[in-house]
């Protein structure tokens, strides 16, 4: 019994460790192929951009041979956190300017940071809009279950700018950690209407329906998407091909589809 | 006498009491002493204090009073499928709380079969309430009390009762008056530790009760919201959490001592 367990655990590890080489050897003999140099280019991007600049990613390969390009997504804050540390990253892509401004108060940026991309917010509600939702008003009516972001993480605190705005005070059912949890409770049928992003309600592929408000263009509701170099890359010219590219055509195709306003 | 311990016991034994030792100790050194008072009185965290505790003990009533008949069952009666029955009731020990949360929000949510049902027919919408923490808590809560008290109904064994049925007591009788003082403190530590676990209870809360100040927002979920804008808030309610589970711990410890 036990010489089979160790045997078992041996080819276990033969076989992790084969694959590991076998990873090696595909990326050295891809770069001996072609002329230009293998270059990685790592890009620290926040969450809500990880399908798209998937995609873009992509793209940006075939556009440049030789060229592989790394992303790190998470949280903005943690983001800028790990840039202002010292982590080796080429660009910086965070979900709002406060957090750009982090990294840029550290003499981390190369530059002034641009805005290229904004978000706003939505009312999700199921589709075909059973409750004939159609303003932040229409959520504070009796049978109406409401859920938002709690006002300390950034997506509350848009709602609460949205909501000051439009002078509705709504009782939400519950305020959630993240917009993917409002997002949850509305497409589980548990709320009538929770306040996301565009982009969040277009990922969602119908499931839910968004209802436009005008206050969603309130100071302080819009969320911004600044990108910038990293100090310090050793991949600044490449860092801003990517930036440009993000701005360019294919950036900007990408962008709108996931439902981002582009700048 | 006390028979000794073999020496290559010790190091592991200390690491594995380190390893719980050290984060305790680091989060005591991270508090941010000088506003500690501040920290933790504020409205929100005194809100979510009190709901903690009140909906613990809601759980450790509930505990007892269901599962405290389902051990009577699965220790002395010979119903067939008995080892199917429990392993259904340790299921949330092993399961992921989230999991759990997910479960019990398909069944109870307002698209669910029961949930859905007493949405349409009475108005009763469940998750967002203090009944769906309850639950939750209920549901990850439930086998720390069965098992305990299963154990302490085994160990105790037949023989009181065989005894005060040749005696004439009826099975009520023998229950209350011989049953239940023989595993009293088997059932009192039992509960204590479904309050221990209804306290620290987050995954399930989250996920089937939602967030909202007072209503639904317990100290796990408190302590989670607090870390991502005040961290000093954060950790001083998460020492505060630590004490009661010390506290918790000890009032159940010298109980199984006496």
């Amino acid at each position: 019994m036990r010489t089979r367990f160790r045997a078992a655990l041996m080819a276990g590890t033969a076989a992790v460790l084969g694959l590991a080489l076998t990873a090696c050897g595909g990326s050295d003999s891809g770069s001996g192929q072609q002329a230009a140099p293998a270059r990685t280019l790592t890009v620290s991007a926040a969450a809500s951009l990880t399908s798209v600049y998937q995609q873009l990613g992509t793209e940006f390969q075939n556009a440049n041979p030789g060229t592989t390009v790394k992303f790190n997504f998470g949280g903005s804050d943690s983001l800028a956190q790990q840039v202002v540390q010292g982590a080796p990253a080429d660009v910086l892509a965070t979900a709002s300017s406060k957090t750009m401004q982090t990294a840029v108060q550290a003499g981390k940026i190369q530059g002034e940071p641009v805005v290229y991309a904004t978000n706003s917010l939505q009312i999700a509600v199921a589709p075909n809009n059973p409750k004939g939702i159609t303003s932040l008003q229409d959520l504070t009516k009796p049978g109406v279950v409401s859920v938002v972001c709690a006002p300390a993480v950034p997506c509350g605190a848009a709602a609460e700018a949205a909501e000051k705005a439009a002078g509705v005070t709504l009782t939400p059912a519950s305020e959630e950690q993240d917009v993917k949890g409002v997002l949850n409770r509305v497409q589980t049928g548990n709320a009538d209407a929770g306040l996301v992003y565009v982009t969040d309600v277009k990922s969602t592929n119908g499931a839910v329906t968004g209802v436009s408000f005008p206050q969603a263009s309130a100071q302080g509701a819009v969320q911004s998407y600044p990108i910038g170099v990293v100090n310090g890359s050793q991949n600044a010219d490449l860092a801003q091909s990517w930036i440009n590219f993000v701005r360019g055509q294919q950036g900007t195709a990408a962008l709108q589809q996931a439902g981002f306003v582009t700048k | 006498m006390r028979t000794t311990v073999p020496r290559f016991l010790w190091v592991p034994a200390a690491l594995a009491w380190l390893l719980v030792a050290i984060p305790v100790a680091g989060l005591v050194v991270r508090v941010d002493w000088p506003n500690f008072l501040g920290l933790v009185t504020t409205p929100s965290a005194l809100a979510a204090l009190r709901l903690s505790l009140e909906t613990g003990l809601a759980t450790m009533v509930l505990c007892l009073l269901f599962g405290g008949p389902l051990a009577v069952v699965l220790a002395r009666s010979s119903l067939p499928g008995l080892p199917f029955i429990r392993s259904v009731v340790l299921l949330p020990l092993v399961l992921p709380p989230v999991v759990g949360g997910l479960t019990l929000l398909f069944l109870f949510g307002r698209t669910g079969p029961v949930g859905g049902f007493l949405d349409r027919e009475f108005g009763i919408t469940i998750p967002f309430s203090t009944g769906a923490v309850v639950l939750a808590q209920t549901f990850v809560a439930m086998p720390f009390l069965v098992v305990s008290l299963e154990g302490a109904l085994r160990t105790a064994g037949e023989r009181y009762e065989a005894v005060a049925a040749t005696l004439g007591a009826s099975p009520a009788t023998t229950l209350w008056r011989v049953t239940v003082p023989v595993v009293l403190p088997g059932l009192m530590s039992g509960s204590v530790l479904a309050f221990a676990r209804a306290l620290g209870e987050f995954g399930a809360t989250i996920t089937f009760a939602g967030s909202l100040e007072g209503t639904t927002r317990t100290l796990p979920l408190f302590i989670y919201l607090e870390s991502e804008s005040d961290l000093d808030g954060a950790v001083a309610m998460s020492l505060v959490l630590v004490v009661v589970a010390i506290l918790v711990i000890v009032v159940s410890r010298t109980r199984d001592l006496r």
